[in-house]
């Protein structure tokens, strides 16, 4: 197996974790930062020594530089989208927790201060 | 309206109906249960076309969310409601759009209680009373066996809106999945709780209003997809 096969497999296998496991919050964005930090290097990089990315291309068994670009910006962007999937399911249960809140206490105001139960009965 | 006398079979139960765009329908289904179970209670998502008003005017508490969540979310809202009425002892969950009985809502309580589980649910496929249009048939039947595989809990039938729960139960479950992957999920935390469950026959009313409003097959995908994902 190339090189590259075996590191694109793992860099696939990585994105699919992230989007299945629940990983703590901080620890998340602190990654997702790094990664945008090395993305924005080889980006640079690839301008001004255009010639060294075509030398990692062929070290790693790919060819063409910007066929390995290619293969990082597919990655990069599987990445996106299942951190960006389990971002918006953290926060649609933020929202859900507060319109249900809001819900709730709206519907008890409008009946007075006793809960769900008939007329008088003590509620919450 | 003939609400149903105290000590009757509905007194510690609520029924949570989750709501949106029924107005049509709901009046009926809220004033038929209200015959046996005198706590309803509506959980509107955000509908446009006056169900909330309906529902109240049938005689039904509505809670309402300002935006739509989405069925599982409104169920949750529901269980919610419930638990802060200290002497709920029972919640049936019950669809809007009529396509479930009252007989069967009474039948599914009556095995909570005599203790036989704290989860009933609801399965269209035990008797040969609900006719279920062919293709709708095949999808219900893969969710199902997906479900069995993926919880430990063998059902016959997986994303029926039917069921009855015991206080105990309620309070032990905690919908995450918001539209309607929650059905899945909320056999799965039975299956991990470890609370005693039972299926029982009901039959599901395939009219036409149910049919044109009913979800689309295609939105199967999304359930899917979603249950996976977690
Ligand atoms: N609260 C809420 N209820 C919904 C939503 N979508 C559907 N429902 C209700 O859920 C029940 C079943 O929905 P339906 O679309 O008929 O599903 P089906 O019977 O499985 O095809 C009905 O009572 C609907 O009013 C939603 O987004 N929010
Ligand atoms: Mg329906």
């Amino acid at each position: 197996m190339l090189l590259i096969q075996g590191v694109l497999v793992v860099a696939l296998l990585v994105v699919g974790a992230v989007l299945v496991r629940s990983t703590s919050d901080v620890r998340h964005q602190a990654v997702r930062r790094i990664l945008l930090v090395l993305l924005g290097v080889l980006a640079v990089t690839s301008v001004l020594v255009p010639g060294a990315v075509t030398w990692v291309a062929e070290k790693v068994g790919v060819g063409r530089g910007t066929d390995l670009v290619l293969y990082g910006l597919v990655v990069a962007f599987l990445g996106f989208i299942a951190s960006s999937y389990r971002r918006t399911r953290v926060l649609e249960s933020k929202v859900a927790e507060l319109t249900r809140r809001l819900a709730l206490d709206e519907e008890a105001r409008e009946r007075g201060v006793d809960g769900p139960g008939n007329a008088g009965r003590p509620g919450a | 309206m003939t609400a149903a006398a105290p000590g009757s079979p509905g007194d510690d139960t609520w029924v949570v109906v989750p709501l949106y765009q029924e107005a049509t329908a709901v009046g009926d289904v809220v004033r038929e249960l209200r015959r046996t179970f005198p706590q309803v209670v509506c959980v509107d998502d955000g509908s446009t076309d006056g169900s909330a008003e309906q529902a109240r005017r049938a005689g039904a508490r509505v809670v309402r969310h300002c935006i739509n969540l989405g069925q599982g979310a409104a169920l949750q809202t529901g269980f919610d409601f419930a638990l802060r009425d200290a002497s709920a002892r029972f919640v049936v969950t019950f669809d809007a759009d009529g396509q479930h009985r009252v007989e069967d809502a009474v039948a599914m309580v009556q095995r909570l209680r005599d203790g036989e589980a704290d989860v009933v649910f609801g399965s269209r496929f035990l008797d040969g009373r609900t006719e279920v249009p062919r293709l709708r048939r095949v999808v219900l039947r893969s969710a199902v066996h997906y479900t069995n595989l993926t919880t430990g809990v063998r059902l016959t039938d997986a994303h029926n809106g039917l069921r009855a729960l015991s206080r105990r139960a309620v309070g032990s479950l905690r919908i995450t999945h918001h539209r309607m992957a929650h059905a899945s999920e909320i056999v799965s935390l039975v299956g991990r709780s470890g609370l005693p469950w039972v299926e029982q026959p009901v039959e599901i009313r395939y009219t036409d209003y149910s049919r044109a409003k009913g979800q689309s097959l295609l939105n199967s995908v999304n359930i899917l997809v979603e249950t996976i994902l977690g």
